[in-house]
């Protein structure tokens, strides 16, 4: 008896839990999940220092008596099982309003579908596999997708680059595939061709021996596609001990492999190295000035903004307007109606839109080159294609 | 002391052994009351009971065989896999999927152990541990079958009994994995208590003496790997449904030596070690965890040093000194 009204009594308490929306002059909980340990945790950090510093810019622009409250939670990489634990716990035992955060692309594609039956909006601060948003209706995402820039550079490089044949060399997981496919078809259609591909290991990857097999293959270029932070310094210092820079091999791909923050720690040898990507701290834009500004008063010099930590910015720009939009009543419907088609012309990357059909970001790919700015190396952009819609969606609309 | 007086204190010893006794009903009163009291932590109380079962595992061989492994999780990824193919592939029926993962796991047992269980000490260490990689990578290479380093997708669980779906709170899941655990402690008990059970013991304690009272030691150590295998597929399995997804991890070194860890922090060779070890590390871990994200790792390792240098034998082995300090001051 007493076990039956124990037990009601929790199931009305877990109802209430579930069905309690937050007011305004409330709490909202926005559950972050990042890289925190473990090899790549530099990456985490570009993610977590863009959001906080958005947090701490803009919470006086939040509805009076309203507050964020951040959790963070640490998914260790690319460990789809913990970081879908994490998502679970986050939304049953901490009852988050918001998702955000996620660097790895399976990790998302795992906590994904958990948000469709929580109704809980997942900002995806980072994580680029182009179905990730279709998985959830409660997906929207403002980093990129490696179509969005590989197709692009491929053509570029096939019409004004002036590369005939080019080796693929890109890390075996989703992101890294989709960089490969985008980037040959962009390539081939343009009159380009591909000599050979290899994959690396996502993690813990070796990358002399796969990069020797480029060089004896004599391509053009090899394009190339890693996890951005360590792993991008790691390849360049292999392309740099094979001496392929002297055998003519140029080395291109999306901006992961010469991320703005590691670009001090890989010397002098990605001068001319020609990317596509969405950020580069060195841009002029009025935004970015003061973006960077914003993040060396925080920071000081000693780590410096990468495309990742604009990622973490821009999440958390989209969540606070999601806030402000609906006073603070952060309901997951009304959140992802105030997302479709959410504008933000002032991130520091230039403009930018959630697409209000895919829920995928629209923005300006920018062609850069890494040049010397004064006494340090950064990425020039030298060509701006502007409000990229991802390539993929279109040319595989859903079923 | 003579033969007469000692055979019926040994008899007694290992009767007194095999009964059941009132303590041993803690674990499934903890159990039951926590799916009241915690029904925010459901998620990590079926993911600790999955541990118990794994570490369940190990027990039986490492513990009571004393075949040294680093390579169980071999068989925790095919059992994963296995459900989760099954699941991915239009069979989303849990308990024989369950089955079936046990079975894949206990063929892989037999077939490996036949080849590795004819060496010993560190040959047989680092064969375990070979096996290991050779599925992850074979896991990882066949990205078209088992999702490679993305995971495998789209796995479409069926209810419990057709009733019982899993929700996003793991009650289903903690209350299925709880009926799972109490059927693998039935069978480790009654394997461990049973003549079986003590002739692993002897091969563990002395192996030239069980060869010379023509005890089949290699048969015996075989067994026990498919008996230990099995376990761990089942446990596997249980993780692929209750999460509905099946990642290359289940596959690593990192899972064998967690559990090996949990192990020996709740005490080896003892039947109930697993069940103080795994929730003690994983309740630490998660704590740990979420109190400081970026250097728990830090904070794990200090326990574990602790653990071992102040508790050789585990938790339970530090609860035997101490009662056995007590009854001796008294």
């Amino acid at each position: 008896m007493t076990y039956r009204i124990q037990a009601a009594l929790l199931g009305a308490a877990l109802l209430g839990a579930m069905s309690a929306h937050p007011a305004a002059a409330e709490t909202i909980k926005i559950g972050v999940i990042l890289t925190y340990s473990g090899p790549m945790a530099s990456l985490g950090d570009q993610i977590d220092k863009g959001l906080s510093l958005y947090v701490k810019e803009h919470e006086k622009d939040l509805p009076p008596g309203t507050t964020v409250e951040i959790v963070r939670r640490d998914d260790t990489g690319p460990n789809p099982e913990t970081a879908k634990r994490l998502a679970q716990e986050l939304i049953t035992r901490d009852h988050v309003n918001f998702l955000t955060g996620v660097v790895w692309s399976p990790n998302a594609l795992a906590i994904a579908p958990l948000t469709a039956e929580a109704k809980v909006p997942f900002i995806v601060s980072n994580a680029a596999a182009v179905t990730v948003p279709r998985l959830s209706p409660y997906v929207a995402r403002v980093s990129f997708t490696l179509w969005e820039e590989c197709l692009p550079l491929g053509q570029w490089a096939a019409s004004k680059g002036g590369l005939k044949k080019v080796f693929i060399a890109v890390s075996d997981f989703a992101p890294g595939h989709e960089a490969a496919q985008a980037f040959t078809k962009g390539f081939k259609d343009a009159g380009g061709q591909i000599v050979d591909s290899v994959a690396f290991p996502l993690k813990d990857p070796d990358f002399v021996p796969f990069m020797q097999r480029v060089k004896d293959a004599k391509p053009d270029a090899v394009f190339v596609f890693v996890p951005s932070g360590k792993q991008a310094t790691a390849v360049m210092k292999a392309y740099n001990d094979l001496g392929m820079k002297a055998d003519g091999i140029k080395i291109i791909g999306p901006q992961d492999i010469v991320p703005d923050e590691e670009l001090p720690s890989m010397g002098q040898e990605p001068l001319g190295v020609i990317t596509a990507g969405t950020y580069s701290n060195a841009a002029q834009r009025p935004a970015n000035k003061a973006y960077v500004a914003a993040w060396t008063r925080e920071y000081g010099t000693k780590t410096m903004p990468g495309f990742m930590s604009v990622g973490g910015w821009d999440s958390m720009a989209a969540i606070f307007s999601a806030i402000n939009a609906t006073k603070g009543h952060v309901d997951g419907d009304k959140v992802m109606a105030v997302l479709e088609g959410w504008k933000n012309p002032q991130s520091p990357r230039g403009e930018i839109m959630i697409d209000p059909d895919t829920r995928d970001i629209v923005q300006h790919i920018y062609i850069r080159r890494v040049e010397k700015l004064g006494d340090r190396l950064a990425n020039i952009e030298f060509v701006t294609l502007p409000m990229t819609k991802d390539p993929w969606k279109e040319l595989n609309p859903p079923k | 002391m003579t033969s007469e007086t000692a055979a019926p204190l040994a008899v007694e010893a290992l009767v007194r052994g095999h009964r059941l006794r009132l303590v041993e009903i803690a674990p499934w009163l903890i159990g039951g009351l926590a799916y009241f009291l915690f029904p925010d932590y459901l998620a990590l109380g079926a993911q600790i009971l999955i541990g118990i079962i794994f570490s369940l595992s190990l027990d039986l061989i490492l513990g009571y065989a004393g075949i040294v492994t680093l390579g169980q999780a071999a068989f925790f990824g095919a059992g994963a896999y296995t459900a989760g193919l099954l699941a991915a592939h239009g069979w989303g029926e849990p308990l024989s999927a369950l089955v079936a993962a046990g079975a894949v796991a206990a063929i892989l047992g037999l077939i490996s152990g036949a080849i590795i269980l004819r060496t010993r000490g560190l040959t047989l260490l680092m064969l375990t541990l070979m096996i290991s990689f050779m599925l992850q990578e074979a896991a990882n290479k066949a990205g078209s079958i088992t999702g490679g380093a993305d995971g495998l997708q789209g796995m479409a669980v069926w209810p419990v009994l057709g009733v019982f779906h899993f929700d996003l709170y793991g009650r289903t899941a903690y209350l299925y994995c709880l009926a799972v655990l109490f059927l693998a402690w039935l069978a480790a008990r009654r394997i461990v208590h049973s003549p079986f059970g003590r002739s692993l013991t002897g091969i563990r304690e002395n192996e030239a003496r069980m060869h010379a009272i023509g005890s089949p030691v290699f048969g015996r150590r075989l067994v026990i790997y498919t008996i230990a295998a099995a376990f761990a597929g089942v446990a596997g399995a249980l993780l692929a449904q209750t999460t509905q997804f099946v990642a290359l991890e289940v596959l690593s070194f990192e899972r064998s030596g967690a559990g090996l860890i949990m192990l020996i922090i709740g005490g080896v060779g003892r039947l109930y070690g697993p069940f103080i070890g795994v929730p003690l590390y994983m309740i630490a871990q998660d704590r740990f965890a979420q109190a400081d994200p970026v250097y728990w790792d830090f904070w794990i390792g200090l326990l574990l040093i602790l653990v071992v240098v102040f508790a050789r034998g585990g938790v339970l082995g530090l609860a035997d000194q101490l009662r056995r300090r007590l009854r001796r001051t008294r």
